[in-house]
């Protein structure tokens, strides 16, 4: 697979360093370039008042048919709720073998949880869910190996589980 | 590789099928969608999911009804029912039509991944039951009934059609000739074939221990019965009783056995609760039980219970077109259970044993084959591996005479009397032969 560029976009303020740390772990992990966009949307448009949550199903194709720097995949970043109508929250989710993925770094933080601040876990959740929604996009599905990025993660201790990595059946997938 | 799991989702909601979609692709599992019980039925006509998931609220037919149609169609199909709604009532009413489960909607994303893993679990042991069932199956099958002779194809013809019923077989035939396989053939291939085949060789138990061993006894109820102990009809309850050698039952005992089979129903010795038991008999004789009734060693209404189909086995004598099949079947049975390379049988010693008569029918020519593979030199099964001289000599011959009476008189039986084919095969003029006929008193009865 040969990758030229990966955007990432972010909707909605993040740390800086957040967002470069995240990007060279993406270049690192998928060998290309990585450009960071600020991305601007009216999210009250995707709110849900009843689940007090944003549709990530709405935001994922808003996301899709927006323009950006000329690249091959992007990565919408949120700093909200999500949910689709059927689960009652997301991480992020992607268009398989498409364009475009989301993710949200909302429940990500150990504080929603009722637990004492992680900077380090926190920044290490956000390059697993940005990698492994890139994954998405280039048409990987969950992975059963447990310490491989894309493993199923329906919870945050599932995403402290995994490495930020793919594995060798990943890759060699994707051709790497 | 994994068979891959596919999901029919049914939702008049585009974003809840949207949304099921995409996280069931990402988990790759192949995915379809409906957006009605309609169309969800005429997707099932022409292709099988593994797991449905469906709305219970739909405009036209509902989730239940649809739940109902599919479980009419295919009854172990898995049916997930999801609603917005949840009611106690709704959810027992679909679980009792059949559905798998009952979701309300929305999920957590955990238990979504829970349902479909629990729901992926049922679908591989449901098909590993099949397997396995497939298995035990082929172990008792008919391919241990050899033979392509039209005989044997009559037995097979038999076996197959009086497998399906539930009524009682006799199985006549000389010894060796396989009545017991058989028996095994029409267990394995009835509807039974799940339950015990319990089997009785009736010629080895005295008068007192059969009966104990058909009913079974209660603690206490002779000297030594230190244990209740089931019976035979008992084990065999749904499954088939076979009783070999029913002819050597006591009349006592005919007795017995003709009240349990019209009943069905008996009480252990010692007992005195009665105990029913679905069973189905196969018996086997190698005698005539018809010409025992005429003499009245045999019970006649017993003997009317029993021979409801008669499957009677044709001598090895009688198909000896089956020896190369049979030969070969052996051949290969035993040089794999003995870890040997697969041995042949040169034609010569097939030709001679297909002149020989097998008076133990197909148990001596497996043992025949057995002594060979286990003599010989392990490729080539050849005239010295075979004991085939040893038994034609083996008539009690005790001076040259002796030997040469019942020389001539196998070559004339094989002949059928036929003198001149006699006399070419024992390269003698016919009045040299008729002179030994008269000199031995050699008469067509001797044989």
């Amino acid at each position: 697979m040969n990758l030229q560029a990966i955007t990432l976009v972010s909707f909605g303020y993040f740390e800086k360093d957040i967002l470069e740390e995240t990007a060279k772990a993406v270049m690192e992990e998928y060998h290309c370039k990585v450009n960071m966009e600020n991305g601007h949307l009216d999210l009250s448009e995707f709110y849900d008042s009843a689940r007090r949550q944003y549709n990530g199903n709405l935001l994922l194709k808003q996301v899709d048919s927006m323009l950006f720097t000329e690249s091959d995949k992007i990565i919408g970043i949120f700093n909200v709720d999500l949910f689709i109508p059927i689960l009652t929250f997301i991480f992020g989710q992607a268009f398989l073998h498409g364009k475009t993925g989301i993710a949200s770094l909302y429940r990500l933080n150990n504080e929603r949880y009722g637990l004492a601040s992680n900077e380090k876990l926190f920044r290490e959740r956000t390059k697993k869910e940005v990698i492994h929604e890139l994954g998405h996009t280039l048409g990987l599905i969950h992975c059963l190996n447990p310490t491989c990025v894309m493993r199923s993660s329906t919870y945050v201790a599932d995403i402290d589980q995994k490495s930020q990595h793919l594995c060798r059946k990943c890759r060699s997938e994707l051709q790497f | 590789m994994a068979k891959k799991i596919s999901i029919l989702i049914v939702d008049d909601e585009e974003s809840v099928r949207d949304s099921l979609y995409n996280w069931f692709i990402e988990d790759g599992f192949r995915v379809e969608c409906a957006e009605n019980a309609k169309r969800a039925l005429t997707i099932l006509e022409s292709d099988q999911f593994d797991i449905i998931l469906a709305d219970i609220k739909m405009p036209g037919m509902d989730g239940l009804e649809m739940l109902r149609r599919i479980k009419s169609i295919k009854a172990d199909s898995i049916v997930i029912v999801m609603t917005a709604f949840a009611t106690v009532d709704t959810a027992v009413k679909a679980l009792k039509d059949g559905a798998y489960d009952y979701v309300t909607k929305p999920f957590d994303p955990d238990d979504l991944t829970h349902l479909i893993r629990n729901a992926t679990k049922q679908i591989s042991l449901v098909e590993e039951n099949e397997t396995l069932k497939q298995k035990v199956t082929s172990l008792e099958n008919v391919e241990d009934l050899i033979g392509k002779s039209e005989a044997m194809k009559g037995v097979l013809r038999q076996v197959e059609s009086v497998a399906q019923t539930s009524s009682s077989v006799i199985i006549t035939g000389e010894s060796g000739t396989g009545k017991e396989l058989v028996a095994r053939a029409i267990h394995a291939n009835s509807p039974r074939k799940f339950f015990p085949f319990v089997s009785v060789h009736c010629g080895a138990l005295t008068e007192s221990l059969l009966e104990s061993e058909l009913f079974g006894h209660e603690k206490g109820a002779f000297t030594g019965a230190m244990y209740n102990r089931k019976g035979r009809f008992e084990m065999a309850d749904s499954g088939t009783i076979f009783l070999d050698e029913i002819a050597t039952i006591s009349t006592k005992m005919q007795v017995e056995l003709l009240r349990v089979l019209e009943s069905k129903t008996f009480m252990r010795v010692g007992g005195n609760k009665e105990i029913s038991s679905d069973f189905r008999v196969v018996c086997a004789t190698n005698k005539d039980l018809k010409s025992m009734v005429e003499k009245g060693t045999f019970r006649e209404d017993l003997f009317y219970r029993l021979n409801v189909v008669n499957i009677q086995i044709p001598p090895l004598r009688e198909r000896k077109d089956d020896i190369p099949l049979l030969v070969d079947y052996f051949i290969n049975k035993y040089c794999t259970s003995m870890n040997k390379p697969p041995a042949s049988i040169d034609t010569a010693s097939l030709n001679r044993i297909q002149e020989f008569n097998f008076p133990g029918n197909i148990r001596e020519l497996e043992n025949m084959v057995e002594r060979a593979i286990v003599v010989g030199n392990g490729r080539r099964i050849t005239l010295k591996d075979l004991p085939l001289e040893k038994t034609f000599v083996s008539n009690t011959a005790e001076s040259l005479d002796d030997f040469e009476k019942a020389f001539i008189l196998q070559i004339l039986n094989k002949y059928e009397w036929n003198i001149s084919r006699t006399a070419r095969a024992l390269k003698v003029d016919r009045v040299t032969l008729y002179n030994k006929i008269k000199k031995y008193d050699l008469k067509l009865a001797d044989q």
